[in-house]
């Protein structure tokens, strides 16, 4: 379902990343691992399709790609429904009503947004992922400030619901979500330090 | 895109500021322009559509900032930019939202705040018509402006530099409508011409101010 | 070869080396030529006196202010098309010159008022149009100044020339709808091929203006030259820090 071949992706004007091929089929997770700065959140948001490539191809179904991170869009001044409800409208959705059980957000239903904790913001933020509809998922260090507790009910909604409908995800994670899915290690892609084809390349 | 619209507003009303600050900042320039200019009723009459203008843009320029500043911190611009909505809709959408809590007040407040600076009788009427047709033109380029500056830290500034020469027209000809309006000529032209450059605003700048945002979210 | 790459950074450097003392001792030559010519072997105007010669400096520098506006724009278009990045340097090398020229016709304006209009400065709407061109350089620049990804900037710059353009011109036609004008008719027009100055000074003027084009080339090459090695820095320095 999703298609990458031979991606190049650029930060600050100098490629990262160079030939990262994969292919990822429906209803399966690829978890992208390397260290800090390596290049996981500049990939992410090339095959968001958020800045472009270098050079290479991303191909998925049109308009079913969705990106996130920890910058989830809540908007402090809205109750929890209102925040959801809003990114189902954007997307032309209907708010499923199981989705506040799925990310334990029942009790906090009619609260600001604004009065969440952390972890509680993160959960509404992932929730979005479950209301907009989207098969194609680029998620940023999804589990970022979740207990452990949270982090296996994202884990299951991604499992049972997400990819059990036949969805994708790419995941940059360092926690152990304990899900199958494949592991894509990118220290071998990290792009020569003479590496050309960035915006700076003509002056080099 | 209406819930994009509706969103907007609510939070305006919510988390303050929208509505009340620039209304208020209009109020004060209005009510400090006499203190500077003098007591001289003939004068303030001379003087006042260019200070209702003048003020009313002012005043829309002091909300620009927030147009995409929140959304683009919380990360909700990035959201929209890979939602199904055009971001030339964004845009469109934002700047309609920054009117109706801006431009549609200030036009409201103006004839009253006219009494202040002893305006023309006839010009009353012209007053709140010109501003009901240019405010809109305020605002959308305002939005080009604000999506120009997004992502800088202290953008505020710049922001008012980008914009205010953008405004020229738009000053020119709401202020020439009254003052025509005012003096008892026919302000027909003016107003038409301020009507040309809002609707011309409406429909080509929004392009420009998804283009701006593309490449700001990058 | 296409003519494109002269545009390509290296060879932009390579070929404008050479141009470069060539433009500008021809620039001086003209510049030299028409402005001794015009301050001491002219007559004196039997209604403006010697004030008349300020017009040696007034109408090239409003003139340029212009073209260096519109070679902004089209130095702008072409880097948003063909993405060259020399382009989008030339554009940001041309905005201090402009303004500059802008600022001298300005300047010169007003001494030349004051004798003839009775004061330094008047809502003219020829005047107002170059106060507006200057404030619209500033945003220009300043925008130029505040971002620091290069190729953000020039995509922001390119579009803000673009639409500053159509909003230029639109305050042009609002000034001339908003005042009426005590400024002369243009010197030389271009359509009509007619001219409202007599000879005598006209050929000096001629000199100074072909003056005035070369010193705006000359300039525009230096500073793209700088720009280009200030690009040049940066991508060394980045690819530095990654090594």
């Amino acid at each position: 379902m999703l298609n990458v071949r031979d991606v190049t992706c650029a930060r600050g004007g100098m490629p990262v990343l160079s030939g990262v091929s994969f292919a990822v089929p429906a209803g399966h997770a690829l978890i992208l691992r390397g260290p800090n700065g390596i290049g996981k959140t500049t990939l992410l948001r090339t095959l968001a399709g958020l800045q472009p490539a270098i050079s290479g191809e991303v191909t998925y179904p049109e308009d079913q790609g969705a990106y996130a991170s920890h910058a989830d869009g809540i908007k402090t001044a809205l109750t929890v429904t209102e925040n959801l409800t809003f990114w189902a409208e954007v997307h032309g959705t209907k708010l499923p009503d199981t989705i506040f059980d799925t990310f334990d957000l029942a009790d906090l239903r009619d609260r600001m947004a604004g009065t969440l904790s952390a972890g509680q913001k993160r959960r509404l933020g992932l929730a979005r992922l479950g209301v907009i509809g989207r098969k194609v998922l680029f998620l940023d260090e999804p589990t970022v400030s979740l207990d452990g507790f949270s982090v296996r009910l994202f884990a299951d909604w991604l499992q049972n619901t997400h990819l059990a409908a036949g969805g994708v995800a790419v995941i940059a994670t360092h926690v152990d979500l304990g899900i199958t899915a494949r592991v894509l290690e990118l220290e071998p892609f990290k792009a020569a330090p003479d590496a050309g084809g960035g915006p700076d390349e003509a002056f080099l | 895109m209406i819930a994009l619209l509706l969103r907007d507003l609510r939070l305006a009303v919510r988390a303050g500021g929208g509505f009340g600050l620039g209304l208020a900042f209009f109020l004060i320039v209005v009510v400090l322009v006499p203190f500077g200019v003098g007591p001289d009723q003939a004068l303030l009459s001379r003087v006042a559509p260019g200070i209702l203008w003048v003020a009313a843009l002012l005043a829309a320029l002091l909300s620009l900032d927030r147009i995409f500043a929140l959304d683009f911190e919380d990360g909700s611009l990035t959201l929209l930019a890979t939602s199904p909505l055009p971001l030339e809709g964004v845009a469109w959408m934002k700047a309609l939202a920054h009117w109706i809590t801006t431009g549609l007040p200030l036009t409201v407040a103006a004839p009253p705040l006219g009494f202040l600076l002893s305006l023309a009788p006839e010009a009353y009427l012209y007053v709140f018509v010109s501003l009901l047709i240019g405010t809109p033109a305020l605002s959308v380029i305002g939005t080009f402006g604000a999506a120009l500056t997004v992502g800088l830290r202290r953008g505020g500034l710049l922001l008012s530099l980008l914009v205010l020469p953008l405004y020229i027209p738009t000053l020119i000809f709401g202020a020439e409508a009254v003052r025509r309006g005012a003096d008892g000529l026919d302000p027909f032209a003016a107003l038409l011409l301020l009507g040309g450059i809002t609707a011309g605003t409406f429909v080509l700048l929004p392009i420009a101010t998804a283009a701006v945002l593309r490449i700001n979210l990058r | 070869m296409s003519m494109w790459e002269y545009a390509n950074p290296k060879r932009f450097m390579d070929w404008t080396k050479p141009v470069l003392p060539w433009s500008f001792g021809l620039a001086g030559a003209c510049l030299s030529v028409g402005l001794i010519w015009g301050f001491f072997f002219t007559g004196d105007d039997f209604r403006q006196g010697s004030t008349v010669k300020i017009i040696y400096l007034h109408v090239p520098a409003a003139m340029m202010a212009i073209n260096a506006w519109i070679m902004m724009l089209v130095a702008s278009l072409i880097w948003f098309v063909r993405r060259h990045h020399v382009s989008a340097l030339a554009a940001r090398a041309a905005a201090p010159i402009g303004i500059t020229m802008t600022l001298i016709a300005l300047v010169t304006g007003a001494l030349w008022g004051k004798p003839m209009w009775g004061s330094y400065w008047e809502f003219d709407p020829r005047l107002t149009s170059f106060l507006i061109l200057f404030l619209f350089y500033l945003g220009y620049i300043a925008l130029w100044e505040a971002i620091e990804d290069p190729d953000t900037a020039a995509d922001l710059t390119a579009i803000l020339s673009i639409v500053g353009s159509v909003f230029a011109v639109l305050s042009r036609y609002a000034v001339r709808f908003w005042g009426q004008g005590l400024h002369q008719d243009t010197s030389v027009p271009v359509a009509t091929g007619g001219r409202t100055v007599d000879d005598t000074y006209f050929y000096p003027l001629l000199f100074c203006f072909a003056g005035f084009i070369l010193l705006f080339i000359a300039l525009v090459l230096m500073r793209t030259r700088t720009e280009v090695r200030l690009r040049r820095i940066r991508a060394l320095e980045a690819r530095a820090r990654r090594a």
